[in-house]
């Protein structure tokens, strides 16, 4: 069977060798970009701009950011036809090709990410690897954990004054630095779309923009989420302790936190969604009114087959929704988490419409092919372009932020700076 | 400690002596050799379709699948033929079932999904076939957007693809706006007409060319003024497709018009 021939329904006059070559994975990997940019670019807002409400969110947004790293790579692993000289992109970029940037801005972004947390941390991995030091009956795990902590200090032992303020300066500017690289790997991953001449639905030069807005909204949203949704599992936890011993105070110091934390970061939220919402409708009406000539078929994509996709799934219960949700006056932490919940779909239907919508029609632009996204794995490659692939995609994230929390504590943790 | 005088000599002396070998490139160049091996003869391959000559019979496509191992039954194809309908009412009916491998078997224009469009003989105001292939383009797209270069220009401006080397990202067969590159089914690497690129340089002609009884498939040498193909391109009313995409396209159309996608 011909690739893309399981997935793929033609429709009056597609050209033989057409199909939707670029499925489900491809839908994934700017999603999962976005999210990384996204989650770096708020904790930036905090090391950066000094947002002193952030500091909370700051720390936990970064070493998600980092979790979240590997996993931007995963689809295009899924989705190569030979996986195995993926390398190549990294060894032999053609630099004509916008996939080629990949390799350069992918490690620039992750060295940035991973050396701003090792200044971040460098603090506690020092107490760590001392207070395990001066331990004195030792089990294999602490002389592990002690080994782990010493080889992660780097030789870096001092943590006076002095040196930990040189620490703050270099957060600073790693975090300045690593918002126009954020930005640059998520534009990027826009360019390539947005470059592809003989796609009429991607080609517009807001597209790489488009995806940066969209990319810091999914990030802002998933971060939040995930904040809420960690403190509620502390909270709970802190519950079944103080069922034990009386210690109300620091559940309410708990609640008051996260509602402030939620509270300014939804603003930021709604700041980017504006921008992100106010660049597609302006791709949307220009198309509209140039009408030039692949507008006959894009019209009948966006407003007929699609329209459920773009207008009822995207835009009113991805966009509007949450937007009206979140604009409202006292904000509650069950709003917000819904709030994000639906954000996060609006931006993955905005990639799903981007990728899927603009392989629905034919570049002959007189025939139509409709994406049967392939559920039940009954093949390898139904599972690595089907739901399954792409639901190892995304939780993938959560499982690294668990493994690397183990070694990065990120709450109850104080900060280097 | 060497001093000023012996850095300057050794310096001199080992410049001097890098020079020499470096020059051989320059005397044994292997683009200027080829090019005297060849009598210092150019070659850039164009292709001229003559749509009034195509009957549809499809043997080009079926030639091109057998001589390039493109699997028979596969739905994809290298080089295909379009049927195109236009009735009175002014509209445009285009289909290519199995690429026509088997040649345009019914009058019913098949509309995908197995349903088809009967379209009585009194409603049809003309109708003829398209056949098409890799235009070859002089700035290709695919070329351009290949991630790892594994898609390249030959001198003699035929794009090859090197199926060692394809990662299968699919990144040309997005780029591409003619849609004539598709994942092999067996490789699974990007696969596109070569123009038969094996025959053409052992001076044979590309498969669908011998197959086609009615002459309506040529090639020649665009660099060669006396070829028979260049000589139409240069005197006829030629058209070459989608021109708007600026991808400069090498494969020539006599009686193009407007309805052809």
């Amino acid at each position: 069977m011909v690739h893309g021939e399981a997935w793929t329904i033609k429709e009056l006059f597609v050209y033989p060798n057409e199909y939707i070559y670029w499925s489900i994975q491809i839908v994934m990997y700017p999603f999962m970009t976005g999210l990384v940019a996204g989650a770096f670019v708020l904790s930036s807002l905090y090391h950066v701009f000094g947002v002193k409400q952030l500091k909370d969110i700051a720390r936990f947004s970064l070493v998600f950011s980092f979790a979240l790293l590997p996993t931007a790579m995963m689809p295009l692993l899924f989705h190569l036809q030979q996986p195995q000289r993926g390398i190549e992109v990294l060894m032999t970029p053609h630099f004509t090709s916008a996939i080629a940037a990949f390799g350069i801005v992918f490690s620039t972004y992750a060295f940035i990410v991973g050396s701003e947390i090792w200044f971040v941390y460098r603090k506690f991995f020092v107490e760590t690897a001392l207070a395990l030091q001066a331990k004195t009956d030792k089990s294999p795990v602490d002389r592990f954990r002690q080994l782990l902590y010493s080889v992660l200090t780097l030789g870096a032992w001092d943590i006076g004054e002095e040196a930990m303020h040189k620490d703050e300066k270099a957060v600073k500017i790693l975090a300045s630095i690593g918002i126009p690289v954020a930005c640059f790997l998520h534009g990027y991953a826009g360019f390539i779309f947005g470059s592809v001449k003989a796609n009429a639905l991607w080609m517009t030069p807001l597209m790489p923009v488009i995806f940066i807005c969209s990319a810091v909204v999914s990030g802002i949203a998933l971060c939040m989420l995930t904040y809420i949704v960690t403190m509620e599992i502390r909270k709970y936890l802190l519950s079944l302790k103080s069922r034990k011993y009386i210690f109300r105070e620091s559940m309410d110091e708990l609640k008051s936190a996260e509602v402030h934390v939620v509270t300014m970061t939804a603003k930021y939220l709604i700041m980017f969604m504006i921008l992100a919402i106010t660049l597609e409708l302006l791709d949307l009406i220009f198309r509209g009114y140039t009408a030039v000539k692949s507008w006959d078929i894009l019209r009948s994509i966006i407003f007929k087959r699609d329209f459920f996709d773009i207008f009822i799934l995207q835009y009113s219960i991805g966009n509007a929704l949450p937007f009206i949700m979140l604009l409202f006056p006292r904000m509650t932490i069950r709003r917000a988490a819904a709030a994000s919940v639906l954000v996060l779909l609006g931006v993955f239907m905005m990639r799903w419409n981007v990728v899927i919508g603009g392989q629905a029609f034919s570049s002959s632009l007189a025939g139509y092919m409709h994406y049967v996204m392939p559920v039940w794995p009954d093949s390898v490659e139904s599972y690595k372009e089907g739901l399954f692939g792409a639901l190892t995609v995304g939780v993938t994230p959560f499982v690294l932020f668990w493994i690397i929390n183990k070694v990065l504590p990120v709450f109850g943790v104080k900060d280097s700076h | 400690m060497m001093n000023r005088r012996d850095f300057c000599k050794k310096s001199v002396l080992l410049f001097g002596t890098l020079a020499v070998p470096l020059a051989a490139f320059e005397l044994f160049d292997p683009t200027s050799l080829l090019a005297e091996k060849n009598d210092g003869k150019e070659v850039r391959w164009g292709f001229l379709v003559d749509t009034e000559k195509c009957v549809g019979c499809g043997f080009c496509v079926k030639a091109c699948k057998i001589e390039n191992e493109v699997p028979y039954n596969a739905d994809v194809s290298r080089t295909w033929v379009e049927r195109y309908v236009v009735t009175k009412d002014g509209k445009t009916h285009i289909d290519s079932p199995k690429a026509a491998r088997d040649g345009f078997t019914t009058e019913k224009i098949a509309l995908g999904e197995g349903k088809f469009l009967d379209i009585k003989p009194d409603d049809i105001a003309k109708g003829f076939f398209v056949p098409k292939l890799c235009n070859q383009c002089d700035n290709p797209p695919c070329v351009q957007v290949c991630p790892v270069g594994a898609t390249y220009q030959t001198k003699d401006g035929v794009v090859l693809v090197d199926r060692t080397w394809c990662i299968g990202c699919g990144y040309c067969i997005m780029g591409c706006p003619y849609g004539v590159r598709f994942f092999h089914p067996v490789y699974h690497v990007a696969e596109k007409c070569t123009f038969c690129y094996h025959r053409i340089t052992k001076g044979m002609k590309t498969a669908c060319v011998n197959a086609c009884p009615f002459g309506a498939r040529q090639i020649g040498n665009l660099k060669d003024p006396d070829d028979p193909v260049t000589r139409t391109i240069m005197t006829e009313r030629v058209n070459i497709l989608k021109e708007e995409y600026g991808t400069k396209p090498q494969v020539f159309y006599l009686g193009l018009t407007k309805e052809v996608r």
